[in-house]
């Protein structure tokens, strides 16, 4: 017992284990030393894949040549889409937070399999190393879109093999997180935390850990074989020798689809924490959120031919894709109301987090409804591969995810560092965000319901207009963006110290220090009530203590049992 | 909730390493379901090929050697009795035994890449593999076959070598006393992947060798 005190004398940040300096955290098997060694490669990536769209936006400013050949905007949006999509947005949330915070807020000292966390964090960074290995090897950057549709990605002269292998790499690095989340939910829950009892953030990466599993290895196989058709023209996808392009979307998709729901899920979990903690009351229909997550993980699982509805499929098949995604819109929408029914005679305070969510909440309701839209079938057949898509999955994916990202990044920041940031500058921040990010997207919905084509290098004049619109926009987005995370880098060494709870949050990473002592808590802690109440204590910090001073043994069952 | 103590597992760095074989079996269970998607990708593929193409395949399975398939198939079947056996021998103590029989596995194991080396050889020998000779004659049919047929028996034969050294690494800890009578869960976790093996190449049997 005192050789755990010992170590929870000091933060994680300070503790100094069996390996020093740089090794500390190499080799380190704490959740949340690999939590922040994801956020630093994350935040890398994050900023390289943005430094080429501002550069594709800037190409789009003018027609023809602006700054860059055809080829070099080619490779360009397929960088950018890859490495948003697998190196950004699938583990942003997840690997980082989800790391970080899941073991805290479910009583655990860590996950389940530490060595295989570290694992995972090695094969995201050798994955992220093969794809920029990709950009100056072999014919160059891959050219394909990050969807590698065949027969074009067997075909291409450029580098497609180890871009689409280190796309598999990362499938394997996320398919680990998921197996070690879904295990230590099940087997390290605190005596007491019965399934709805659960933050509601964890209820979202539960979810997505199944989705991880069970799709991603689809993926992989997927990858592979474009691998093998390249190397070896075993004929799976190649027209020329029998193979069928449509069966490679279909299995693309299989993945691809509920790899959406990946990147949204642990978003909207984050959502449902920061709203009670600011509404200051309990969230409003829990068991609604936490099953709605399940439910959009499952449908979302059988919707993925409404990525082809214009490349071929019987009639019948298109009508059920169609119905099914009008589904996905259930539980999402349950969400939404729910959500919004939690502020209503809540006493709210508003704070950067806050201000992100309800942002999240606008934003995401317009991706969402312009995502019915392409899923009904006469209105998608006008906006197929326009830039109305791009706009869409823009809103939902950077609008949804991305902007949670930022919010995450604001209510976790003063436990993960122990520092807090500066609140004003955090809220005009935001605002520049949303204001420069709807500039940026919003005309795309307008051009491709015009009629502008996605990824294309050249337009028509009468598109200038809205092209320069969008472009001036991503300025405006970017320099919001460098003014958030400069607000935050300088809190991170000039910020003052953060409380242990300077939100009021009543979930359990906030009953413990900021930043978390190595193993979190001093004694596992016993849970008697649900994660959003207020008004009294629901966690027993030091059972063996405090329940002694009640009634002896015993209590700790009775108690648990209460509810 | 006692449950829920030992499962508290831990494992930072010099700290004593609880304990969770429930948890550990799950990861697996887990991984195991990722397996069968992998190949579940191709089966999907094998199934709609065998639909659109059903007289290339049949006259490409033709071709097959179904006795060569039916003797892997004893062979990989008698592995995973003897994997099962050696766990079972492990928990009552007969280290020796259990030792026996996972070495009996891992020579199965090498006598069914052997079986398959030979196969591919003679097939390639002839001139069918991707690109080769006698394929570029072939109908589209049987050119997706074999593309399928390599692709999905060399994943299989990569998952065999991958659960021989899983299998080789349970045999080094057990001769060091490191999984034993009270402590098999790696053993156990092994002897699961080793039948995952085991049902794939059931599955692949009947597909690329009886249904012609």
């Amino acid at each position: 017992m005192s050789h755990t005190l010992a170590h929870n004398e000091v933060s994680f940040l300070e503790y100094q284990g069996k390996h020093k300096g740089i090794w500390g955290w190499l080799l380190t098997l704490d959740h949340k030393r690999i939590g922040i060694m994801y956020l630093v490669a994350i935040l890398l990536f994050f900023f390289v894949a943005m430094t080429l769209g501002i550069l594709m936006r800037l190409e789009m400013l003018t027609p023809g040549e602006t700054i860059m050949k055809p080829q070099t905007y080619n490779s360009i949006f397929t960088l950018h889409g890859v490495i948003m999509v697998f190196l950004f947005i699938i583990p942003a949330i997840p690997a980082v937070f989800g790391n970080f915070i899941l073991p805290i807020q479910i009583g655990a000292k860590d996950v389940i399999f530490p060595r295989l966390n570290l694992f995972s964090w090695y094969l995201y960074i050798i994955g992220g190393i093969l794809a920029i290995i990709s950009l100056f090897t072999g014919g160059g950057a891959a050219d394909t879109g990050w969807t590698f549709y065949v027969p074009y990605s067997i075909r291409s002269a450029q580098n497609v093999s180890m871009a689409t292998f280190a796309a598999f790499v990362l499938g394997f690095s996320s398919i680990l997180t998921g197996i070690n989340f879904i295990a230590t939910i099940h087997r390290l829950r605190a005596p007491g935390m019965t399934w709805f009892r659960l933050p509601l953030f964890i209820w979202g990466l539960y979810a997505t850990s199944w989705i991880q599993v069970l799709a991603t290895p689809i993926i992989g196989i997927t990858l592979a074989l474009i691998i093998l058709e390249r190397m070896l023209g075993i004929g799976v996808f190649d027209p020329a020798l029998g193979g069928d392009p449509l069966l490679y979307q279909h299995l693309f998709w299989i993945y691809s689809h509920p790899a959406v729901y990946i990147m949204i899920l642990p978003a909207m979990g984050v959502v449902s924490e920061i709203l009670p903690t600011f509404a200051r009351k309990d969230v409003f229909g829990y068991k609604q959120i936490a099953i709605s997550s399940l439910g959009i993980a499952l449908i979302g699982y059988l919707v993925w031919g409404h990525h082809m509805f214009a490349s071929g499929m019987s009639n019948t098949s298109r009508v059920v894709f169609s119905l099914l995604t009008f589904l996905v819109a259930i539980p999402t929408g349950v969400k939404i109301f729910n959500w919004v029914a939690t502020l209503y005679k809540g006493s709210i305070k508003f704070s950067a987090p806050l201000y992100y969510v309800l942002a999240f909440i606008f934003i995401f309701s317009v991706g969402g409804l312009t995502g019915l839209v392409l899923g009904a079938l006469a209105t998608d057949v006008h906006v197929t591969d326009t830039y109305f898509v791009v706009a869409h999955f823009h809103y939902v994916m950077f609008g949804g995810m991305g902007i949670m990202f930022f919010a995450t990044c604001h209510y976790w920041f003063p436990k993960v560092f122990g520092k807090m940031y500066n609140e004003k500058l955090a809220v005009i921040a935001c605002t520049v965000i949303i204001i420069g990010f709807n500039i940026l997207y919003f005309p795309m919905f307008i051009m491709g319901y015009m009629g502008m084509p996605r990824r294309y290098y050249d337009y028509l004049p009468e598109f200038q207009g809205w092209h320069v619109l969008s472009t001036v926009g991503s300025w405006i987005l970017v320099s919001g963006i460098m003014f958030m995370f400069g607000n935050l880098f300088y809190a991170l060494f000039k910020g003052t110290k953060a409380a242990t709870n300077p939100w009021g949050g009543t979930t359990l990473e906030w009953r413990v220090p900021s930043p978390p002592p190595l193993e979190n808590f001093d004694e596992i802690p016993v849970v008697t009530g649900g994660p959003y109440v207020h008004d009294k204590p629901t966690y027993i910090m030091h059972p063996s203590r405090e329940l002694q001073h009640q009634n002896g043994g015993g209590k700790i069952s009775q108690e648990v049992k209460s509810h | 909730m006692s449950d829920h103590e030992i499962a508290a597992v831990q494992e930072h760095s010099g700290h004593v390493v609880h304990r969770d074989d429930e948890g550990s079996k799950m990861g697996m269970w887990l991984f195991l379901f990722t397996e069968l998607l992998l190949f579940g990708g191709l089966f999907l593929l094998y199934g709609g090929y065998r639909f659109e193409y059903s007289e290339g395949f049949k006259a490409a399975a033709a071709d097959m050697n179904v006795f060569i398939g039916m003797i892997n198939t004893v062979i990989l079947l008698t592995s995973s009795l003897a994997v099962a056996l050696s766990i079972a021998a492990l928990q009552e103590n007969k280290k020796t035994l259990s030792m026996g029989l996972l070495w009996f596995t891992q020579v199965c194991g090498l006598a069914f890449l052997v079986n398959k080396y030979f196969e591919w050889s003679h097939e390639i020998h002839n001139g069918i593999y991707p690109g080769g000779p006698a394929l570029e004659n072939m109908s589209n049919g049987e050119v997706i076959y074999f593309g399928l047929y390599y692709t999905m028996t060399g994943l299989h034969g990569l998952h065999v070598i991958v659960g021989m050294i899983f299998i080789g690494f349970v045999m080094v800890f057990i001769q060091r006393d490191k999984i034993t009578s009270t402590n098999y869960q790696k053993l156990e976790n092994a002897g699961l992947y080793w039948h995952l093996v085991d049902i794939i190449w059931i599955f692949l049997f009947p597909l690329f060798y009886l249904l012609h």
